[in-house]
């Protein structure tokens, strides 16, 4: 498989994704330079965590105009996937790729610690090793994820099996104390309407080298892996 | 051309900030506050266009870059006698 991982100006987990898709899984990967304006054949894009233009006005909002993005737009319209971490997620919202929009926490503070989410969805070429309302323990590190979509189009991402994660207690039950920053229904991660774009708060790829005892991130890649 | 950009929250869209300020002003005794909206103010100085020009430019800025519009809504004035 085929992946870039894009990098931005303010960019910081550009290489922690490199490293577990490169190392970790031996994936042919190589970087993007948002200034370049086409993914060249890749499978898989990959638009990391970090701080994009400082996150000035909103995040994500200065980088969606960044001239790679036109090429990640071409790409998810024609199939190619794109998965956008943090603030990759946020710059796909911005963009209008995937729906909704991420507003400051309920809290008003960074929230870092590890966080469990649900799979709600496993029919997913980001998902399909989650079967079974899967749990995992993965990371966050945000001041906005709180995720906001208006109650139509709530109804219809959920319907159409968009919402894919959600946080949850360890035991899966998805609750109002285990929503560490005021997501709608405790939402984490959402896809596309055709489910080659997922975006998610949650920092799988903060937990896939086995030099952590903490691996949960793996399934999202192995999903990927088994998709290609 | 000075065009002077309020963006906020939309109505329905939970803005803690707000809440927040809300009850502090409540607890320094300003009891008749009843709500308050936490936003944005931005200044952008035009050059070589007329007023309609800016109305319609502003709304085009604003739509695409200034505002989020599925959480944000925007109002603006024009003050021609900035240069």
């Amino acid at each position: 498989m085929k992946c870039g991982v894009v990098v931005f100006p303010g960019s910081n987990c550009d290489h922690d994704c490199y490293h577990v898709l490169k190392h970790v899984f031996g994936f042919d990967t190589r970087w993007i330079w948002h200034k370049d304006e086409d993914l060249g054949g890749l499978d898989l894009a990959v638009l990391p965590g970090g701080f994009s233009y400082g996150d000035y006005l909103r995040p994500g909002a200065i980088a969606k105009f960044s001239p790679i993005m036109k090429a990640v737009a071409r790409h998810a319209r024609d199939g190619g996937k794109v998965l956008g971490i943090c603030n990759g997620f946020q710059i796909l919202v911005e963009a209008g790729l995937l729906p909704g929009a991420l507003m400051r926490n309920r809290s008003q503070k960074f929230v870092c610690k590890n966080a469990y989410v649900r799979v709600e969805n496993a029919d997913t070429p980001f998902t399909s090793e989650c079967g079974g309302k899967r749990v995992m323990k993965v990371p966050i590190a945000h001041a906005d994820g709180n995720y906001f979509i208006d109650p139509d189009d709530l109804g219809r991402i959920t319907d159409n099996g968009q919402v894919v994660l959600r946080y949850c207690t360890p035991d899966g039950e998805v609750s109002e104390a285990a929503n560490p920053n005021g997501s709608v229904q405790n939402i984490a991660g959402v896809v596309n309407e055709k489910k080659n774009v997922l975006g998610m708060m949650p920092h799988p790829e903060r937990c896939s080298d086995p030099l952590w005892p903490d691996l949960d991130g793996q399934l999202i890649f192995k999903s990927l892996l088994h998709c290609a | 051309m000075l065009a002077k950009i309020h963006v906020t929250l939309k109505n329905g869209v939970l803005d803690p900030q707000g809440k927040a300020v809300n009850s502090a002003l409540n607890d320094l005794g300003f009891k008749e506050v009843r709500n308050v909206q936490i936003g944005k103010y931005m200044e952008v100085l035009l050059d070589g266009v007329s007023e309609s020009e800016a109305q319609k430019r502003v709304k085009e800025m604003c739509d695409k870059l200034l505002a989020n519009t599925v959480i944000e809504t925007y109002r603006f004035t024009l003050d021609s006698s900035k240069k």
